[in-house]
């Protein structure tokens, strides 16, 4: 019988719904018991929200002073070493699990499954590379304990309305010194985060200047849509790289994607196709972006850009 | 001697369509233009400007790869790198494979620092620097997209969901680099000509003593499900209709 363990991610006190994701991931391995460990200064808030996920058997709360910010070369032999109990320790394919994960499996002498797509059976998953352009399926050696990154694009959450029990931990792991948490700034205010935003709006090169991304600004503001661009804009200097969309950039999945002045280069094309919908607009009926789009729009964007700010307003 | 050592990764071209193999064993790479993984570049590139800042006196490129990954170093050497090893395996070595390989040339070349790629954009596993800090016991700044150096440590800047984080590692450390870092310079002609002067060594992979675990096994390989081609609407009107009838706006 599978056993997982799912590390929790959590910041200020909140239980990050990659968790949810994850518990949801864990139960498609058949007949698996799945608990969550909860490394915190102090976890009880965040273990009584995990408790509640439906599905889970045991929170396991390691507090430790050492634990207040989630550094992987502190959590990674706590993990290990809770792992003797496990056959499988899954992680979000997040910020926080894609820097933990591997130094887990590092010290388990593993190699990691990383962004599961799908469980096909306890060491058999799907996982996609090439930035998405190929889904791989593999075996890892049911000898081996599976350390797995969970795609949390994949997964709905785990619903509430569990009444899993708490168990306070105390783990003898030496840890190490050696890292130093600075701060954490949040996210630029007003605008939201080009990975995790519901909407984004992108422009080419098209725009032709710096300055002439306002619009593109002003329509994402309209639509309370981040903003993102192409390389081509990008490698022209219009914006900075961190608002680059596409394989060597941010692979998002947006539920509307509004792509205006870009033809659709293969690496843009790559970090934009599992978005929910795209409308592209540009001038060009040619254009390869006008193959992958849900609504196309052919003219002008300078003149279709302020029309549509207009009409969303209206 | 302060050295850094790079880890370059030969793959596929990011400009190229990767296609997969009609019998699903896995992508077409036959006659497909192959680089230095971009992150692999931006690593090069800091380490680089670590040295152009008196800050270490030689950048070591490392490959674990095919014959052909020689190209790779190369280019690597013309960018400026001091002196490159291959470390040659003609399969597909899995990240605990190259960790653990990286972790035996650590013994013989102590550098105080390890630059790699967050991840490399064939496999996407994003795994090799997170393991070699573990096999290490040394420190890890993951996806750096700003590093600073003084005094013994290293200042790392990375983006995580939440914003940027930051935090101050003991060196020597293993710092995997994202995109936001840098930009990595051209190749300029005359440095193509030096670069084949520089030392390039080969050891075969099964002379390391390096333990290796086997990867996983490859089930299949299939394409993506298609988006279909949508509908072109031929106005801003219109436009707006159709994605208010879906809910969008």
């Amino acid at each position: 019988m599978s056993t997982v363990l799912v590390v929790a991610e959590h910041l200020g006190g909140k239980l990050n719904p990659s968790t949810a994701k994850c518990v949801t991931c864990a139960a498609t391995v058949s007949g698996a018991a799945i608990d969550v460990v909860v490394f915190a200064a102090d976890g009880a808030a965040v273990a009584q929200e995990a408790a509640a996920l439906s599905g889970v058997r045991t929170v396991l709360r390691v507090d430790n002073p050492a634990n207040a910010e989630p550094i992987a070369a502190v959590l990674a032999p706590q993990i290990a070493k809770l792992a003797a109990n496990y056959t499988h320790i899954f992680g979000p394919s997040t910020t926080f699990g894609k820097d933990l994960m591997p130094r887990v499996a590092g010290l388990l002498g593993v190699n990691q499954v990383s962004d599961v797509m799908a469980v096909e059976g306890p060491h058999r998953f799907k996982r996609p590379i090439y930035a998405g352009n190929a889904i791989l399926t593999i075996d890892a050696p049911a000898d081996a304990k599976v350390v797995a990154t969970v795609r949390v694009a994949s997964f709905e959450a785990a619903a509430a309305g569990g009444s899993a029990s708490v168990e306070p931990v105390a783990l003898d792991v030496p840890l190490p010194g050696h890292t130093l948490f600075i701060d954490r700034s949040a996210a630029k205010p007003g605008r939201p985060d080009l990975q995790s935003a519901r909407r984004v709006v992108s422009g080419g090169r098209a725009l032709g200047s710096g300055e002439n991304f306002k619009i593109i600004y002003s329509l994402a503001d309209r639509l309370g849509a981040a903003v993102g661009a192409s390389r081509a804009a990008v490698d022209a200097g219009y914006v900075p790289n961190d608002m680059q969309v596409g394989q060597t950039g941010k692979i998002i999945a947006p539920e509307l994607y509004v792509a205006i002045g870009i033809s659709g280069a293969i690496q843009h094309m790559t970090g934009i196709k599992d978005a929910r919908t795209i409308v592209a607009i540009n001038k060009d009926s040619e254009a390869p972006i006008f193959e992958i789009a849900d609504f196309g729009l052919v003219g002008d964007l300078f003149t279709i850009v302020p029309e549509l700010e207009k009409q969303l307003g209206a | 001697m302060r050295r850094v050592m790079v880890g370059i990764k030969r793959v596929v071209d990011f400009n190229v369509r990767v296609r997969v193999r009609p019998d699903n064993t896995g992508v077409i790479t036959d006659g497909v233009k192959m680089s230095i993984n971009p992150f692999d570049e931006i690593a090069l590139e800091e380490a680089l400007r670590i040295k152009e800042r008196g800050l270490a006196d030689e950048v070591l490129v490392v490959s674990v790869g095919p014959t052909d990954a020689q190209q790779q170093l190369r280019t690597a050497l013309a960018m400026g790198a001091d002196r490159a090893i291959l470390v040659q395996n003609d399969g597909s070595a899995a990240p605990l494979t190259v960790a653990r390989v990286f972790r035996k040339l650590i013994d013989r070349e102590s550098p105080f620092l390890v630059m790699l790629g967050k991840q490399a954009i064939d496999d996407d596993n994003g795994q090799t620097a997170q393991m070699l800090a573990a096999l290490w016991d040394r420190p890890q700044a993951v996806a750096c997209s700003k590093l600073t150096l003084a005094d013994g440590k290293a200042t790392a800047t990375r983006e995580v969901d939440a914003g940027l984080e930051t935090n101050e590692i003991e060196l020597p450390a293993v710092v995997s680099v994202d995109l936001r870092l840098n930009e990595p310079r051209y190749v300029k002609l005359p440095d193509i000509m030096k670069a084949k002067k520089k030392p390039l060594d080969t050891v075969a992979l099964g002379d390391l003593g390096v333990e290796v675990t086997g990867g996983f096994k490859t089930v299949r390989v299939e394409p993506p499900p298609q988006r279909q081609k949508g509908i072109m609407v031929k106005d801003v009107g219109e436009l707006v209709a159709a994605l208010k009838k879906k809910g969008l706006v």
